[in-house]
């Protein structure tokens, strides 16, 4: 199982590079994240040595649309050129295929992230950052990411369509995201029931991201994005299979 | 090696195969005709494992393909019939993606894709990117991929779809020369193409199977000594 999942890896990240699509999305990251560091995140004026407030507040705003618009593809494509089909009969299981891809998309994503390196690099010439702290922070983007793919990845088994694919699943990684903002939660409060609160803020991303950006990122900070990927890469297996038959 | 029983797949309401039955030994060509939409696609993807069977049973190479998917899948070659690729790979690549998830390594890989290059006659477009190549380049690339392995099955879904007449006539003969050690299973619409080929053919209609023999079997059959006329008899024109 674990060769056809290296392979298909493989292959899925040679073509994120051979594509425009990864240069694509790196640049207009780096461009994004930096960019509001240093305007909207006042990262001179307030000296943030811990970058928390002027660098990796703004992470989840940008991953919302940017994970999905690289995530769209990675079902639809392979049902519109048919090479579904192969991937299908060759001798390896659908969740070996559904990691391979998922695997090889975050990957792109790891190096967007190493190369925000800049910041990390003038921090430490500007001041006496904790290091150990950023290093957590950087973790905490990463599964961030890790369970915007995801929820893509489901939300693209179930179209053909990229453009609905897109819609949907920024919906979906938009609520994750806001669901954690207080005026948000408390206007939901308002208009919903309280049980329709509570399922909302335990959906949201934040609380989990924020305590890795303060440095104390929990057990169940870690089960709570591991449960979440991987629960959606399995709903993306059953979906597949369902799809066939 | 392949056995087949009982297969059956409906699509909501509709029956796309109704309880087919065959076997196809080794060493034996299997011509598969009918009329468009009787169902002999839907077949070969329960045979190759893409799509379950609603029921009914699989049988390839002594592994059944509802319990041991895996094993059954390794031994099986399968050209689909759109010959599906990824359009940003080369020609090379592509092949060399295959190999790898057919386990081939190193040196024996190399070796089976320059074994199905040549089989295929590839050698002017080996590092050409496949979205640049002729549909009848593409779909040899395609027939490339399900040689690559060497395997005992051959599931060929209108093999020489697209092709120009001398390609045509050279799949025919590949296909006939491969069916000395192997099973193949081909569909077709090109009638000539069975008697060029096969040992046996079944005619399919609606999901059922509505002729079974050799090819001299069945021209007797007609009436007239053509398989045209005996698959205007018993195949319906007009289709759901
Ligand atoms: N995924 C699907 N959902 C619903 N119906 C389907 C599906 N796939 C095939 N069918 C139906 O099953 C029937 C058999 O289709 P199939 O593709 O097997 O025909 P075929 O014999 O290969 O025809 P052709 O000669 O045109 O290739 C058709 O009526 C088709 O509409
Ligand atoms: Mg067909």
């Amino acid at each position: 199982m674990f060769t056809g999942l290296f392979q298909i890896y493989k292959r899925e990240l040679a073509s994120y590079f051979s594509q425009l699509t990864a240069y694509a999305l790196i640049v207009v990251f780096l461009l994004l994240s930096l960019g509001f560091c240093f305007s909207f995140g006042h990262f001179m004026e307030v000296g943030d040595a811990s970058l928390e407030y002027s660098f990796f507040r703004w992470l989840p705003w940008f991953f919302m649309f940017l994970v999905p618009a690289v995530g769209m593809r990675l079902w639809s494509d392979e049902y519109r050129t048919g090479t579904i089909e192969l991937l299908g009969t060759m001798p390896v299981a659908t969740i070996a295929i559904i990691l391979g891809k998922f695997l090889a998309a975050l990957s792109v994503w790891s190096v967007a992230l190493v190369l925000t390196f800049p910041v990390w690099i003038l921090v430490n010439y500007l001041g006496d950052p904790d290091n150990v702290l950023i290093l957590s922070s950087y973790l905490g983007a990463l599964l961030v990411c890790a369970t915007f793919l995801a929820v893509t990845s489901l939300v693209s088994a179930f179209t053909r369509d990229q453009v609905v694919c897109l819609v949907v699943s920024v919906f979906f990684c938009a609520v994750m995201t806001l669901a954690g903002y207080e005026p948000v939660l408390r206007s939901v409060n308002s208009l919903l029931p309280e049980w329709a609160g509570e399922v909302l803020a335990s959906a949201t991303v934040d609380e989990h991201y924020r305590s890795a950006v303060r440095g104390h990122i929990r057990w169940h900070d870690l089960f709570w994005f591991l449960s979440m990927t991987a629960a959606c890469l399995y709903g993306t297996s059953i979906v597949l299979n369902a799809k066939r038959s | 090696m392949i056995e087949v029983t009982h297969l059956t797949k409906e699509f909501g309401h509709k029956k796309a195969v109704n309880n087919i039955s065959f076997t196809v030994e080794k060493g034996e060509v299997l011509g598969f005709l009918g009329p468009n939409g009787a169902g002999k696609s839907t077949t070969m993807r329960m045979i190759t494992g893409f799509i379950p069977p609603s029921s009914g049973e699989i049988k390839v190479c002594g592994y059944s393909l509802l319990e041991e998917p895996e094993k059954a899948k390794s031994c099986i070659g399968y050209l689909p019939e759109s010959a599906p690729l990824y359009p940003e790979m080369t020609v090379y690549g592509f092949l060399s993606f295959c190999a790898n998830m057919r386990g081939l390594r190193g040196g024996q890989k190399k070796q089976a894709i320059e074994k199905v290059i040549e089989t295929c006659f590839l050698q002017k477009v080996v590092y050409q990117g496949i979205d640049t190549l002729s549909k009848g380049y593409q779909h040899r690339t395609c027939l490339a991929q399900a040689l690559i392995h060497d395997p005992e099955v051959l599931i060929l879904d209108e093999p020489t779809d697209g092709l120009d007449p001398n390609q045509k006539h050279e799949v025919r003969k590949l296909i006939r020369q491969l069916g000395e050690e192997k099973s193949i299973l081909f569909s077709t619409h090109i009638l000539e193409e069975v008697e060029a080929a096969c040992h046996r053919a079944v005619i399919v209609d609606l999901g059922d199977i509505v002729e079974d023999g050799t090819p001299e079997a069945l021209r007797e059959k007609s009436g007239d000594d053509s398989l045209q006329t005996l698959f205007r008899k018993v195949t319906t024109t007009e289709v759901a």
